[in-house]
């Protein structure tokens, strides 16, 4: 009886709290997917900041917007492919492979590729260039490293 | 040497594109729905609810869809330009009244004038967000067929009004 | 009358800046002692000139003067005197001011620690640094000086942006700006001796402790920047691939390439021209990064406001700048020897590898940034490039320069064996690769991102251990051991940890941050990776110029106290700008991050709020303070103290 007091006592706190809060979103699902596209769509009417992220009237009705869509079974692609439509490409942070992106995309692997064959090739160029030296023994490195300090 | 001198033509190149880049509105986004169809919709009269205006009432005229809202500051600017324009009986202008309290958007009305042929509210901005809004004011305009020809984000001004609008009202007009 | 001081104390100083710019030159060129001597003199004069200058606008921010255009409109007598003083770089003709005055402390920095130098080098080197200050000061005389007067004054200011009303920073724009202004002493350095004709390993090892401090700077500067977007903007991010960021983070790149390859350069004399044009494009991507933020041609959050005019004069000055520096490179460079001779594999040719991937990181940045820009002007229309390309591009070119980075610490100079370095690591390479499979189960979710994050950040530990312990062991004892080692070796190994700390970080806070966004009325409780949150309530307090609510939210973990948190969402009272000031409980696993959303509109004392759990995300912030304190330990070795120790042999 009297362990049965006590950890009703112990309980006692947790009747106290109110409640359990409540997600703000009816759905924490279709919240969860929501805000992960509108991290690709750029707040027009701020400076560079996705949708996701601001807190301009403009982002909060392209959420809803997206929100309303996507309970109505509209896919991602459909949504982004709306907002296109309506306000352009621009709206896009992440710009989808085409013609005019092509350059954008391929740059980064073009240059390393351009950039490790350059050096591959310098040093190879090097060594061909630059006749053996001359090997200094250990001794004479030795001394040169006392010399210099 | 060619490679040399490689660095300083990519940077020659590099600052064609920064000068040119320099005079860019950043801001401004360009519609997509420029020459496309006016989305349809029916919304209420803001002054009388129960009658609903559609674009397709204006078939046949050319009309300007100017988008304004009582919150919105850039409109208290180009309000006394578009009286005066709605003076002139020159173009119809539509207002439409976006994500705003009808009773504000009457008060504005009442205490400023009222240029528009009618005005229609969007209460919950569904339709703005069908035409591409994103910053109020917009002013669309619209030739005989429904087709929009031309949008302007920000406010009307003398110079984009005499400049851009009217002549292109005038050329829609005539055809 | 002090503010006209203030003025005229910038024209006084560039006329310094002007003769500086000229005379040490020509008296380079023709050997004239005198024309040489008169540069360190006047990089004295300058900077105390620049430091008045400063001073009289600091003055009129603190006294509110608002008869002082720049001061109404970027401050407040409301203002606490705290951000009046950095109100002073709150706006563009200010900021452009701390970057002259810190470019004439760096000017004279140079004057002061070069007795060792050859005459004719110290001319050519203050020589250069005069005219990157004379375009800097024309510029803010001409379209942009702090000190144009308000008539009649303004009754008060228009108030500091309250974003930048902030503790970080008041410190971040001056330890941002101290690197790229720093990087112009390794440009100096680069013209001059392109101008000398003499690039030599000498040079680089001139260069190397001054490029080297401004890395610190702008490793110290961007780290900050960071954390204030983390908590300040209240989303808990804490890195968003603005161009400005950008701007920041291109030079902080190829720096990080220059002091790797002034490495191979001063070793082996190797790859000098290449090391030539790092040095260069390192500070040209600084000036660039002027010029976005101030001419408006990119959207950014940050960005002052855009002018076409002072556009035009930034770009004139770039294309001086660069063109020039360009075109004396291409003039110059072929000139320059090849150098020592080292295998194909070996440290030197594992750091060059290395630059090419920091470059072409950096060259992604650059094209990500300004391809917008691009498109516009050829006419192709408008689109955005933002977090997602970033991300995409930047990750694949981490994977081999994180790779090399665990390498080149245990590689050899000059020729390494394959299958010997093979054996040395693969240990550490297996021993990472398991922990990294294994841990992300401890941390109840595995994902392919997780395991390959853990093992890039392990592996450079394993590796530093590889390299570590041969170093420690063997004859003498420990401390004499610890001892033997140079400070730049431990330098090296803590910049490296540091990067390991911060991948570590970015992966764990991505893989396991845990993210509630509730409605909660006052006493309810919200559950987040095992804390509780009970939200206790907004009461309002007035600050010095802002009104604020103020939430209180008690955490606990099983039941027991852990802290309470006060996020606040301030009203400031001249702007009106409303802003969100999360509450941290930072940790050395997690931080705990809440933040207020707004009032629940018809529920009474209810309100949206933010809860996050971030899992090792201060190892972020940690490890760029690594990085910056390893920079600092490789600058303070000896061997760039050697003419100390030859004066006093000689005495």
């Amino acid at each position: 009886m009297r362990y049965l007091l006590m950890a009703l006592l112990c309980l006692m706190p947790m009747f106290a709290h109110a409640g359990e809060a409540q997600d703000i979103a009816d759905d924490p699902v279709i919240e969860k997917r929501m805000m992960q596209l509108a991290e690709k769509v750029r707040c027009l009417v701020c400076q560079s900041e996705p949708v996701s992220n601001s807190h301009s009237d403009w982002s909060k009705d392209v959420r809803q917007i997206m929100r309303e869509k996507m309970k109505a079974g509209a896919t991602d692609q459909e949504i982004m492919d709306l907002l296109v439509e309506r306000f352009g490409k621009s709206v896009l942070f992440d710009p989808p492979v085409d013609k005019e992106t092509m350059p954008l995309w391929l740059a980064p692997f073009v240059l390393l590729l351009l950039g490790s064959a350059v050096l591959i090739y310098q040093l190879r160029k090097r060594k061909s260039r630059i006749a053996d030296e001359p090997s200094i023994s250990a001794e004479d490195a030795q001394r040169a490293a006392d010399l210099l300090k | 040497m060619i490679r040399f001198i490689l660095p300083f033509v990519i940077f020659v190149i590099l600052s064609v594109f920064l000068y040119k880049g320099l005079g860019r509105d950043t801001r401004e986004v360009p519609s997509p729905l420029v020459n496309k169809a006016a989305p349809a919709f029916v919304l209420p009269k803001l002054s009388e609810p129960d009658q609903k205006f559609s674009p397709a009432d204006m078939k046949g005229k050319v009309w300007l869809l100017n988008v304004w809202a009582s919150w919105c500051g850039a409109c208290k600017d180009e309000h006394p330009i578009l009286m005066e324009l709605s003076k002139q009986n020159i173009v119809h202008i539509i207002g439409l009244d976006y994500k705003d309290k009808r009773e504000d958007g009457e008060a504005t009305l009442q205490r400023a004038g009222d240029p528009y042929t009618l005005t229609i509210s969007d209460v919950d901005g569904k339709v703005g967000f069908d035409y591409g809004v994103y910053g109020v004011p917009e002013t669309y305009v619209i030739d005989k067929q429904g087709v929009i020809r031309y949008k302007l984000i920000g406010a009307v001004n003398p110079e984009n009004l005499t400049q851009t609008i009217l002549p292109l009202v005038k050329e829609l007009q005539a055809k | 009358m002090i503010p006209e001081l203030g003025h005229f104390s910038l024209i006084v100083a560039l006329f310094l800046a002007a003769t500086l710019g000229t005379l040490p030159i020509i008296g380079a060129a023709r050997n004239n002692a005198v024309l040489m001597g008169v540069a360190r003199p006047l990089a004295y004069g300058q900077m105390l000139l620049m430091s008045m200058a400063f001073a009289a606008l600091a003055y009129a921010f603190l006294n509110n003067d608002f008869s002082v255009l720049y001061v109404a409109q970027h401050s407040n007598s409301q203002l606490p005197a705290i951000y009046r003083f950095s109100a002073i770089w709150g706006g563009h003709e200010g900021s452009l001011l701390l970057w002259a005055v810190l470019l004439s402390c760096w000017t004279a920095a140079v004057a002061m620690f070069s007795k060792h130098l050859p005459q004719e080098m110290v001319a050519r080197v203050l020589g250069v640094m005069g005219l990157i200050a004379v375009g800097f000061l024309l510029f803010m005389l001409f379209t942009s000086s702090p000190f144009d007067r308000l008539l009649p004054a303004a009754l008060d200011g228009r108030d500091l942006n309250p974003l930048l009303q902030d503790p970080g920073l008041v410190i971040h724009p001056p330890m941002l700006y101290m690197g790229y202004v720093g990087f112009s002493v390794a440009f100096a350095f680069a013209i001059a001796a392109l101008l000398g004709g003499k690039l030599d390993a000498t040079w680089a090892r001139w260069s190397r402790p001054w490029t080297t401090v401004a890395w610190v700077f702008m490793t110290i500067g961007i780290a900050l920047g960071s954390w204030w977007a983390y908590y300040e903007l209240g989303w808990g991010g804490w890195w968003f691939w603005d161009p400005v960021e950008n701007a920041s983070f291109m030079p902080w790149l190829l720096g990080t390439a220059l002091i790797h390859s002034l490495a191979v350069t001063e070793k082996r004399g190797a790859f000098k021209s290449w090391t030539v044009l790092l040095a260069i494009a390192a500070f040209s991507l600084s000036l660039l990064g002027t010029f976005l933020v101030r001419s408006g041609v990119l959207t950014s959050v940050h960005s002052f406001a855009a002018d076409p005019k002072r556009g035009i004069f930034i770009l004139t000055f770039l294309v001086l700048v660069i063109g020039a520096s360009l075109l004396l490179f291409a003039w110059r460079a072929p000139k320059i020897g090849l150098g020592g001779k080292f295998d194909a594999l070996s440290r030197e040719s594992l750091l060059l590898f290395n630059n090419v991937l920091l470059s072409v990181a950096s060259a992604s940045v650059f094209i990500g940034t300004l391809y917008p820009l691009f498109m516009d002007a050829l006419g192709y229309g408008k689109l955005s490039v933002g977090p997602p390309y970033f991300e995409a591009v930047f990750v694949p070119l981490m994977i081999p320069m994180v790779f090399m980075m665990g390498l080149g610490p245990i590689a050899r100079w000059k020729k390494m064996a394959l299958p010997d370095l093979a054996k040395r690591v693969q240990w550490a390479f297996g021993a990472a690769a398991v922990i990294a499979v294994l841990l992300p189960f401890v941390g109840g979710k595995w994902t392919p991102m997780i395991a390959l994050g853990l093992l890039l950040g392990l592996w450079i530990i394993a590796s530093l251990v590889v390299s570590l312990v041969p170093r420690l062991t063997g004859a003498g004892t420990l401390t004499q051991r610890i001892r033997k080692q140079s400070l730049s070796y431990y330098g090296m190994q803590l910049a490296h940890l540091g990067v390991a700390l911060f991948i570590i970080g970015v992966t764990l806070v991505k893989g396991y941050e845990t993210e509630r966004d509730v409605r909660m009325n006052v006493d309810d409780v919200v559950h987040a990776g095992g804390y509780d949150f009970q939200f206790k309530g907004v009461t309002e307090k007035e600050g010095p110029n802002y009104v604020a609510g103020i939430g209180r939210v008690v955490v606990s973990k099983d039941g027991k106290p852990v802290t309470e948190l006060f996020p606040e969402k301030r009203q400031y009272n001249v702007s009106g700008m409303p802003l969100t000031e999360a509450a941290i409980e930072p940790g050395f696993i997690r931080d705990l991050y809440v933040s207020l959303g707004e009032p629940i509109p018809e529920a009474d004392g209810a309100w949206a709020v933010r809860v996050y759990i971030k899992p090792f995300i201060d190892w972020i912030w940690l490890g760029c303070l690594f990085m910056a304190l390893g920079g600092v330990l490789a600058i303070s070795d000896r061997r760039y103290r050697i003419h100390k120790q030859t004066k006093e042999q000689a005495a």
